[in-house]
């Protein structure tokens, strides 16, 4: 666990590049820090290796003040990889990625082992690789021995320091896809920092916003996208973020929380009544239990009631009750597609205990669209 | 061919000679080089010192030798002593530029990397400083061995000895074979050592940096 007390960091002893700041990281976690250049994020993770030492504050990584510990110790157990990669070029690759456990004097053979382990883990295969020189390996392969030698001395903690941003598009996309993986296998504390939000999203268990050396927030993905908390972090989300990961729409997101809801022994009369006050065409027949369950039998849109002469006929009579219910965790391109193929007009979304929590409609989904188009552009 | 003749006649007394120009060029590169090369490590990331330190090298660079010689004598006298003395301020400036050079031109992200790895001070020195640098280093190394190849054919004239004693004795004595004799063995011996630092040059420098 890595903890930041009430850390301050100043250069000239009057303005503050880092103020403030307190952060949590759990074992295991990985956690982005993000924002644009000179905000602090780089200068806040090099605080925990020590490369920039505090002017106030307590940075405490599993229980022990960093402080109090050998700088060099420190280092060597928290594995970093920078945006230049910085191999050694006068190093072969098992060299390079044996540097630090050699430096800790460990056992030759166990670092053998481990180099071979690692370089097939990040995808250079040892026989064919090892003897190489940096200068031979692409940039995209060099940053891979750039891990491995973070990795090389088991370290829990790993300091990412815009490790990808020097690379083309694909080479990063295949990285990140692989830092996710190794992230998932390893269970290694990651601290990453980017300029890039995509990034950040993408790879982020959390992230922090960071501006003028405050962490503004420090949330998961989904919600720094959806409840920005404030203009400035949805400035630098980027309003159109949400359209461009749809991923992260759900269910819940797009569905029209003011359902007009009907009990079961209603009649047409009353139903057409809710439906013009509730400025709506659909009602749904819900069962409620003492104001806690709240389960849906069915819904009756208004075109159910053509016909009918007898206004006293009840819901529970005319319903719709084989309604595809939507769990309110599924994506967007999930339910337009479910909509689609089954050609429903109204899906009313349910949340973990089946008790109804809104509806789906078209108008619902175009509002949601509508929303997330950038609005500087005009049409 | 007379002066195929000379050689062959003297060959003992060219090859005594040859010895003591190399004994004392090698040995006044040998004293830079133990100075040079710490002092430019240690300057290397003081600005404002490696300036002065640089510009004093410069000025003793200005200097002619032989009044480099001269200004030599009256602390050490005469003999092979004062040559070598102002033979080493010579061969320092070189050493030192390059040492400097070569240290700041090592990949900053490098040194940030190794610093980051939990490499101490003197670790990043030896096995990375040093090792990226040293074929620059080399190469002041070589300059000044050649250099001072070249400005010891003067230490004659202080008495010092070696190659040069062939090159002022037969301008006195207007005999070309004794001239080129001298001329010729100390161009062939900076030849020589330049050649040969090379190779140690090229066995020193890591393959991944050709």
């Amino acid at each position: 666990m890595v903890e930041l007390r009430n850390v301050y960091k100043s250069y000239d002893g009057k303005t503050n590049v880092i103020e403030d700041l307190n952060m949590t990281i759990q074992k295991g976690e990985l956690i982005v820090l993000v924002g644009e250049s000179g905000c602090g994020k780089t200068t806040t993770m090099q605080m925990l290796n020590r490369l920039i030492e505090p002017t106030k504050g307590e940075i405490i990584i599993n229980g022990e003040n960093t402080k109090n510990v050998n700088k060099n110790e420190l280092r060597r157990n928290i594995g970093y990889v920078i945006q230049h990669v910085g191999l050694f070029p006068h190093k072969t690759i098992e060299e390079n990625i044996s540097t630090v456990p050699l430096l800790c004097k460990k056992n030759k053979t166990d670092i053998h082992n481990k180099t071979v382990e690692l370089m097939e883990m990040v995808g250079l295969p040892y026989e064919q690789y090892s003897k190489r020189y940096p200068k031979e390996l692409s940039g995209g392969q060099q940053q891979r021995v750039g891990v491995a030698r973070a990795l090389a001395n088991e370290p829990d903690i790993i300091l990412m320091d815009e490790p990808f941003s020097a690379l083309d598009p694909i080479t990063r996309g295949q990285l990140q896809d692989e830092l996710l993986r190794l992230h998932d296998e390893l269970d290694k504390t990651i601290v990453f920092v980017t300029h890039d939000i995509g990034e950040a999203i993408k790879l982020g268990d959390r992230i922090a916003v960071m501006q003028d050396g405050k962490i503004i927030q420090f949330d998961t993905p989904d919600d720094i996208l959806k409840n920005p908390k404030n203009e400035f972090v949805e400035e630098f989300v980027g309003k159109d973020r949400l359209w461009k990961t749809p991923d992260m729409l759900k269910a819940e997101d797009i569905m029209n929380k003011n359902v007009v809801e009907i009990n079961p022994n209603r009649t047409i009369m009353q139903a057409i009544e809710m439906m013009k006050k509730g400025n709506t065409t659909v009602v749904a027949v819900v069962d409620k239990v003492d104001g806690k369950k709240n389960t849906l039998l069915g819904i009756v849109g208004s075109n159910r009631f053509s016909g009918l002469t007898d206004h006293s006929v009840k819901m529970k009579d005319i319903m719709k009750k084989d309604v595809i219910k939507i769990p309110k965790e599924m994506a967007l391109s999930e339910v337009i597609s479910i909509r689609d193929e089954h050609d429903i007009k109204f899906s009313p979304v349910v949340d973990e205990n089946d008790n109804l929590i809104g509806m789906i409609t078209n108008t619902s989904i175009l509002n949601v669209l509508s929303q997330i188009i950038p609005k500087s552009e005009e049409y | 061919m007379e002066i195929l003749n000379y050689i062959t006649e003297n060959f003992p007394e060219i090859m005594a000679k040859t010895m003591e120009h190399i004994t004392l060029s090698f040995s006044a590169v040998f004293l830079a080089c133990l100075v040079g090369i710490p002092v430019g490590f240690s300057i290397v990331k003081r600005e404002k010192l490696s300036h002065v330190v640089l510009n004093i090298a410069n000025i003793i660079q200005t200097i002619p030798s032989l009044a480099l010689f001269a200004f030599a004598l009256p602390i050490f006298g005469i003999g092979s002593k004062p040559a070598i003395f102002a033979l080493f301020l010579y061969a320092l400036l070189p050493i030192i530029k390059n040492t400097l050079i070569g240290i700041r031109n090592v990949n900053p992200a490098t040194i940030k990397a190794a610093t980051g790895m939990g490499m101490s001070q003197a670790q990043i020195m030896f096995k990375v400083e040093v090792p990226l640098s040293i074929s620059v280093i080399m190469g002041g190394v070589r300059i000044a061995t050649v250099t001072s190849i070249g400005v010891t054919t003067i230490a004659t004239m202080i008495g010092a000895g070696g190659l040069g004693d062939f090159i002022y004795r037969g301008l006195s004595m207007f005999n070309q074979p004794m001239i080129l004799t001298g001329a010729i063995f100390s161009a062939v011996l900076a030849l020589l050592a330049d050649f040969l630092l090379g190779l140690l040059e090229k066995a020193l420098t890591s393959k991944g940096l050709n």
